[in-house]
């Protein structure tokens, strides 16, 4: 027979090449949930496989009487066409068993629906807002109150330009991860300072997108201790696949402890704005924040990507004329594009200091910019 | 249906109009109102889309095949995912149907032509117009919008000029839309032989009706959605801007109220094809013919009352989730009714499995499993876990490429006799529906393994967990693109040459192109309307 030998080659085929991918990776290969976290993903888990189940049942059922019927009624070995074309009772019967078997799934998931929208009497709550391309994360409720930071990816170009091994954690790492306590009801409030991102952390069952001037909310309450990593789920521009989100559950007790230490920290860190700074110091802080904040679409050599809008920086003559134009930029961002107002992000500090960087790099060359010019021009 | 009548008009038809035949090499193409040159016009101008969304496809998994940035740039990928989607929805897999419509509608009604012959011609070459306006836009500074074929608020008013091609272009596909609508409308409703009532059309005339109603219902909707975002883009308008009153989220309301139904604008024809191929290759008349119209039209209905599931992430209230997914469950109820249907026809039916019927098989198992994933992420905690993963793109590549892309190739094969008046090569035909069948599942059966372990989709890298099913995705994807070529080589070597087909190549076929016209299809037909007994 022509046809089975020709099933039979591509067959092999498809075997060889399947094994061929798996051969290419050492790493292990993930083909189902993460290991749920939270009761909520466990309870999604279920409720999947329920629904798994059920459909499988009946897809064997009807692909069991197609395959029946491809083989028993086939012309080849003389089966005679019925002429047959309809039969009530059967065509009602094949309306409402489906009916009912969709009332069985709704029931539990009703009840599930329900306890996912109840993000009520929330032990902590966290405001996340995302951005183009990092998110931010405000602690507003509960222990832990006031902390503030932004969370970027801590994975180096060279890893994602094939420069360097790639790390155990590629694209699922960050500079500042979310730290909760274990245990309890985290509320997350999200929203967006550009476009529309999503937050969501798949070992716990909870996605919510961050929508740009609304205020969304969900929550979770982690089981165990340990980090848990996601990904930003909705098309966000350029970077969008470049701005994971890692929690890290820990005890009550070291919870109590980071607060304390992150606390002190971000009060170091507080600059006052009204300090002079040498222009040294000011070009290597800048090139830091440039780095995990601007190069995206300005590029390393400042050379800009005009597909996105983003001019050149170096040789610009904005850049290098008085100071008040790229301060105001930067305050205040540019309509339309993915240059956004970093009046919220980055502090009088930062600012000067990224400033004075662009102004004095690829060959620019301009006088240094003092966070007490930046302060005076936040309007 | 099925009644033997004598046509006594298509015995004179071969000769008796030669004084007014096509005029000759281009012109004929650009001036005809003849409905079988717009068909063909409107099938070779889909699989030209068909192969330049299928090379960005190529595009796309070349960037995927290992993690790391190699081939392009995010940007550059983000375009590509955003063209891929948009040119195969509107430039390959809705024009292909409206070929198969302009094709047989007539010839399956008894009808001489379309009812309006001249807005056909227009309805056509609307389409080469808005597809260059598509392509031109990645050649524009700033190049092809990057914000995903849903072409989501607000992103897109951060795109260059090539959004405002692409916008354009939008209008030009939906004003095509509505007219070819508006003409099948008005040629099943007015011209039907006499005799041919309603319910005795051929099932793939009435999945077209429901169809182009659905057309003309959808189409504004989404030509609203992207006027909104071209004056929010130029004239200070902030429909989708908080800092003005606006909302962003009203963008995805208003683009999936057009968005749902379009999934069966997509498919319901693909189930009118399926619907003539089974019970010829059967023997059988279609089971259920009556519960099939109107099963199709209450898919039709409800997919008007469905569009939030495809936005439970954005944080609506619970009444709104639940409301959403017992409507979306319920639609379940109307397709099971079909696919149970189909079963049934062939249920001791006489079967052969030439190439459409292969096809038409391949359709009804993977739609059903695309229909079964549909399911699953109807179910909205599931769903929130699964939204704008790769369980996504699995799932509605299931419904469009093994659902509408299998049935307009088991379309090919079943009328291709009929149309060019030679026999394809049936060995060749095979070779194709099986080679299709394997690369396909081989890209898309393990994107849901990557939905279900937690890969976002329109993402260029990705996490290093996720590359073996990448690669196995990739592999399939470029072995699924060379397959097309043979089915490329298999329709012009049936055109050019091949064994001359009888006039009813197929046992089984009942509708009056087998049962009245000689094959191949004369340049007019019914010009004398057969009465149905």
């Amino acid at each position: 027979m022509k046809g089975t030998k020709v099933i039979s080659t591509l067959a092999a085929l498809a075997g060889g090449l399947a094994a061929l991918g798996a051969a290419g990776s050492a790493h292990a290969i993930a083909w189902y949930f993460q290991t749920p976290a939270s009761k909520m993903a466990a309870e999604i888990d279920w409720l999947h496989q329920v629904v798994m189940w059920i459909i499988l049942v009946i897809f064997v059922g009807v692909f069991g009487f197609m395959f029946y019927a491809c083989y028993a009624h086939r012309r080849s070995i003389g089966h005679k066409a019925e002429q047959f074309h309809e039969n009530t009772t059967v065509e009602i019967l094949w309306t409402i068993i489906p009916a009912l078997i969709l009332i069985v799934i709704a029931w539990p998931v009703t009840q599930t629906v329900i306890a996912q929208k109840d993000t009520s009497a929330p032990d902590l709550t966290i405001k996340v807002t995302g951005y183009q391309w990092k998110w931010g994360y405000d602690y507003l409720k509960g222990e832990g109150e006031g902390i503030s930071f932004v969370s970027t990816l801590s994975t180096p170009r060279e890893q994602i330009e094939g420069r360097a091994p790639k790390g155990e954690n590629y694209l699922l790492e960050v500079d500042n991860e979310v730290v909760v306590p274990v245990g309890k009801k985290v509320r997350v409030i999200t929203t967006a300072a550009d476009v529309i991102h999503a937050w969501w952390i798949p070992a716990l069952g909870a996605k919510q997108d961050a929508i740009p001037g609304f205020l969304r909310d969900i929550w979770f309450r982690a089981e165990e201790t340990g980090t848990f990593r996601g990904q930003c789920t909705e098309l966000c521009g350029k970077e969008h696949a470049f701005m994971p989100i890692v929690v890290r559950v820990v005890s009550p007790d070291d919870y109590s402890k980071w607060v304390g230490e992150k606390k002190k920290a971000l009060a170091a860190a507080a600059d006052d704005p009204n300090k002079q700074w040498d222009a040294k110091e000011l070009v290597a802080r800048g090139e830091k924040i440039y780095a995990s904040t601007c190069v995206a679409c300005h590029q390393a050599q400042g050379q800009g990507t005009p597909a996105m809008k983003a001019p050149a920086l170096a040789g610009n003559k904005l850049v290098v004329g008085p100071e008040a134009p790229p301060i105001d930029t930067v305050l205040e961002g540019r309509p339309n594009t993915a240059m956004q107002s970093f009046k919220q992000s980055l502090s009088d500090t930062e600012i000067a200091a990224v400033v004075t960087y662009v102004r004095n790099s690829w060959g620019n060359k301009a006088s240094d910019v003092q966070p007490a010019e930046v302060k005076a021009r936040r309007k | 249906m099925s009644a033997v009548v004598h046509d006594h008009g298509h015995a004179h038809d071969d000769h008796s109009h030669g004084h007014h035949g096509p005029y000759g090499g281009i012109m004929r193409w650009i001036t005809t109102t003849n409905h079988k040159d717009i068909g063909t016009l409107y099938l070779w101008f889909s699989f030209v889309m068909f192969s330049i969304g299928g090379l960005m496809a190529v595009g796309i998994r070349l960037e995927l095949f290992s993690p790391g940035l190699q081939f392009t740039d995010p940007d550059f990928f983000n375009q590509l995912t955003t063209m891929h989607g948009l040119i195969m929805v509107f430039g390959a897999i809705m024009p292909v149907f409206v070929g198969f419509a302009n094709w047989q509608i007539p010839m399956m009604i008894g009808a001489p032509d379309m009812a309006f012959a001249r807005l056909n011609n227009w309805s056509f070459w609307l389409l080469p117009f808005a597809a260059t306006l598509l392509v031109m836009s990645f050649f524009m500074p700033g190049g092809a919008p990057g914000v995903g074929w849903t072409m989501y608020a607000p992103l897109t008013v951060q795109m260059g000029i090539g959004m405002d091609l692409t916008i354009f272009a939008i209008h030009i596909l939906g004003m095509s839309s509505i007219l070819g609508s508006i003409n099948i409308i008005t040629t099943i409703l007015n011209m039907r032989a006499p005799g041919m009532t309603l319910m005795r059309m051929p099932l793939f005339v009435w999945t077209w009706l429901i169809t182009a109603y659905l057309l003309v219902a959808a189409m504004p909707v989404l030509a609203g959605a992207v006027t909104m975002t071209l004056t929010d883009r130029h004239f200070g308008t902030t429909f989708f801007n908080a800092a003005g009153g606006g909302d962003p989220v009203l963008y995805q309301h208003i683009f999936w109220f057009f968005g749902h139904p379009e999934v069966y604008i997509i498919a319901l024809p693909g189930f009118g094809v399926i619907s003539q191929v089974i019970p010829a290759f059967s023997r059988k008349p279609l089971f259920g013919y009556a519960s099939m119209v109107y099963a199709t039209s209450a898919i039709a209905i409800i997919s008007f009352i469905v569009w939030a599931h495809h936005m439970y992430t954005v944080g609506m209230p619970v009444t709104g989730q639940l409301f959403f997914m017992y409507a979306t469950m319920i639609i379940a109820v109307p397709t099971g009714v079909k696919v149970f249907n189909w079963v049934a026809t062939m249920w001791k039916g006489s079967l052969t499995f030439e190439t459409p019927m292969l096809f038409a098989l391949g359709f009804l198992f993977m739609f059903t499993l695309g229909g079964f994933t549909g399911l699953v992420l109807a179910v909205v905690p599931i769903d929130i876990q699964m939204h704008d993963t790769y369980y996504v793109v699995a799932h509605f590549h299931y419904v469009m490429v093994a659902g509408a892309l299998f049935a307009a190739f088991a379309g090919v094969y079943f009328w291709l006799p009929k149309w060019t008046g030679h026999m394809y090569n049936e060995t060749l035909g095979k070779w194709h529906f099986w080679l299709t069948l394997i690369f396909f599942n081989m890209i898309f059966f393990v994107q849901h393994f990557l939905g279900l372990a937690g890969m976002p989709r329109r993402i260029p890298d990705y996490p290093l967990m996720f590359e073996t099913w990448n690669k196995v995705s990739s592999l399939g994807a470029f072995g699924m693109g060379l397959a097309q070529l043979l089915f490329l080589y298999i329709v012009v070597s049936t055109i050019r040459s091949g064994v001359p087909a009888p006039q009813k190549p197929w046992e089984g076929a009942d509708s009056l192109e087998w049962t009245h016209l000689p094959t191949p299809a004369p340049y007019h037909t019914f010009e004398v309307q057969p009465e149905i007994k």
